[in-house]
């Protein structure tokens, strides 16, 4: 038997840029509040812009996670996720519709009920289609990007279709329950009820998630199989298994965020889900393919970002989407926190 | 002298040559073969198709990448064809400064994206050409004053093309400029089809072909995979944007729906898989049979829903309008059974 090598711990000595450059993405969602600060000059509309920019981010967040994730898992990307985002806004919206005697109360406890009915009817329809999807048009094309970049686009269209003939060609308009209409007012500043609320669903799903993907085993799966798929599958845990109910988790919430946004925008159409895939891909480009945090950072960027936009050139709104990816791909290539595969 | 025409690239199946012998003299012919004013138009149509099918089919066929910023690069070519003739006014000179710069702006945002996304992945590019398509298409329509927004440009075109120019009668058809466009459109697509012939059959078009089957090695043996990759997203920008002025001749009109929709995108990309990826002769094919089917298939499905009004689901499903659907399940099911087209298969049976 050898002796042990010697053993001579170092500290490594981490100069400040360093430590700077590795905290970066996370202090940049302070940084462009407080630019947003002196860009816009009056403290009220500042706050306006932040809260509804900050509720923006955590939908697309919502939406955003589960594209991330399956990526990052089985390196599948979905381009029908989209549809998912459609199909559960028009579940959404006739679960509450038909619930139009709970939702016109104003009682908070009904109008409550009303949207959680919604939201668990839409995550219901939107899992099982994500099975469904999943099954039939995404299983056969493992492995092969092409394909599946096609063969998905082409299950978005078939789903966009099928809305039509569900629910007819026309956009439907909603009305927001009774108590989540209007806004409260605080320091001068107009909050809109229902934005407050998706702040808040947003921030209890990103720490829900954060504590399942950290704390429980089933996470912890999950994080090595991203990083390591081959080795979690020696191991002996059916990576095909946990993809597929990853597969169906992030279909229900693209269908939760069809839900909010809905509610958000007051208007569905069966294109909207289309249009959002632009700003969920951004944020996943950005936040780094595969990583949740890094698509949590991207989608706040995003909200804020087209918010205060909006507000100082209405023209240039999506534009400015364009410009931080561009900005961020020159700074990391890779995204803000690219997940480190072991190969 | 044929053979060397079309590169060396002879489509090895007797009954593909007859059908493409047959597709080049009836749009050789169109305006005597074919009556009435929407023949023509289908014709012209299918020229173009074929020629920014063909350039699509360069990037996604031979080179293995997605890219989804296809018809932005087509919109291009159209409008730079419409804002040159809307300023400068009607006049050979505008139609050619507008396409000259359409095609050099498309070549140049191509560049910018391509060094951008394929540096990384090429995953990121369709992701990012989706975007970026997305983004000139909200901003096509927003600036008016410019692009004339949701309503388009409609420009004057120089008069020895249009049908108030009329030169006599020829074989019994009454030969105007409109058919002289036509042939204008028909031979610049030709000429610009052989091109790409000959570009995908030359040794640029191999170090292609072998980056698309396997990128790692095509590296290895010493191509920069970036350099090459970035040079078709290019050239497929070039074609579209060339594709795009001369639709732009054409039809005397560009708008966001004719140029710039994502519908637009997807009817490519079925035409590029339906004919068969990654053989030029398969956008011929693929761009005929979809323009067909567009101008005449929509016509037999309101028949089929009429006769079936009865039926409440069905109707609904063979709705004209529904026909997106079920190009969305032929789509999925050939890229699963027939991932190599019609040219694959007609190919295949003639060697077996």
């Amino acid at each position: 038997m050898t002796a042990a090598p010697d053993h001579r711990p170092t500290f490594a000595d981490v100069s400040l840029g360093e430590r700077l450059d590795k905290a970066m993405p996370f202090l940049l969602i302070p940084i462009l509040v407080v630019l947003g600060f002196f860009a816009i000059g009056a403290p009220s509309s500042w706050l306006t812009l932040t809260v509804s920019g900050l509720a923006m981010g955590m939908m697309i967040f919502i939406m955003a996670s589960g594209l991330t994730l399956v990526f990052g898992l089985m390196d599948v990307i979905n381009f029908g996720h989209g549809a998912f985002v459609s199909v559960g806004a028009f579940v959404g919206v006739s679960v509450l519709i038909a619930l139009g005697d709970w939702t016109g109360a104003t009682s908070l406890l009904l109008n409550m009920s009303a949207v959680f009915l919604a939201v668990v009817a839409a995550m219901t329809v939107t899992g099982a289609l994500g099975w469904v999807f999943e099954r039939v048009i995404v299983k056969p094309v493992y492995g092969a990007h092409l394909k599946q970049i096609l063969v998905t686009v082409g299950g978005l269209i078939v789903i966009e279709q099928l809305i039509h003939v569900i629910w007819g060609p026309d956009e439907i308009f909603i009305n927001r329950p009774e108590m989540l209409k209007g806004a409260i007012t605080f320091a001068g500043a107009a909050m809109e009820k229902y934005r407050l609320l998706a702040v808040g669903i947003g921030a209890v799903l990103f720490i829900a998630m954060r504590m399942i993907l950290r704390r429980t085993k089933i996470g912890l799966i999950v994080r090595a199989g991203v990083e390591n798929g081959p080795m979690v599958e020696a191991l002996g845990y059916r990576l095909r298994v946990v993809f597929v109910g990853v597969f169906i988790a992030g279909s229900a919430l693209a269908g939760l965020g069809g839900v909010m946004w809905g509610l958000y925008q007051e208007v569905i159409t069966a294109g909207m889900g289309e249009r959002m895939m632009v700003l969920v891909f951004i944020v996943a480009i950005i936040g780094g393919l595969g990583s949740v945090e890094g698509a949590f950072i991207g989608a706040l960027l995003v909200g804020l970002l087209q918010n205060y936009v909006a507000f100082l050139e209405p023209k240039l709104a999506l534009v400015s989407n364009i410009a931080l990816m561009t900005a961020i791909l020159m700074w990391r290539p890779q995204g803000m926190l690219p997940v480190v595969k072991a190969k | 002298m044929i053979v060397r025409l079309i590169s060396g690239d002879t489509p090895r199946s007797p009954i593909l040559t007859a059908l493409l012998l047959l597709i080049l003299i009836c749009l050789a012919g169109a305006p005597f073969l074919f009556e009435g004013v929407r023949a023509l138009d289908t014709a012209a149509r299918i020229c173009i198709f074929i020629l920014l099918v063909a350039g699509y089919d360069l990037l996604l066929g031979y080179t293995g990448i997605v890219s989804f910023a296809h018809t932005m690069f087509f919109g291009m070519g159209a409008y730079g064809v419409a804002l040159a003739s809307t300023h400068m006014g009607r006049g050979f000179d505008a139609l050619l400064v507008g396409t000259v710069l359409g095609a050099l702006a498309a070549i140049v945002l191509a560049l910018l994206i391509g060094l951008f996304s394929l540096r990384v992945r090429a995953i990121f590019f369709a992701m990012i050409t989706l975007a970026v398509a997305s983004a000139v298409a909200v901003l096509v329509s927003q600036f008016s004053d410019i692009t004339g927004g949701e309503d388009g440009l409609t420009y004057k075109i120089p008069r020895v093309l249009t049908s108030a120019n009329r030169m006599g009668e020829v074989m019994g058809v009454k030969f105007t400029g409109k058919i002289l466009n036509y042939y204008l459109i028909f031979f610049s697509s030709l000429a610009l089809f052989l091109l790409l012939l000959r570009i995908v059959n030359s040794p640029f078009g191999r170090v292609l072909q072998a980056i698309r089957e396997n990128d790692f090695r095509a590296e290895a043996i010493g191509y920069r995979v970036v350099w090459y990759r970035t040079a078709a997203t290019c050239l497929s920008a070039a074609t579209a944007a060339l594709a795009g002025s001369l639709f732009a001749i054409w039809l005397r009109y560009v708008g966001p729906d004719t140029t710039l929709s994502f519908e637009i995108m997807l009817d490519i990309l079925l035409m590029v898989v339906i004919g068969g990826m990654g053989t030029m002769y398969g956008a011929v094919l693929g761009a005929v049979l979809f323009v067909l089917a567009q101008t005449y298939l929509q016509n037999l499905m309101g028949a089929a829903s009429h006769a079936t009004e009865g039926l409440p689901l069905i109707s609904e499903l063979v709705d004209p309008d529904r026909w997106l659907m079920w190009l969305g399940i032929l789509f999925i099911l050939s890229v699963y059974f027939f991932p190599t087209g019609i040219v694959g298969r007609l190919r295949r049976q003639g060697t077996t």
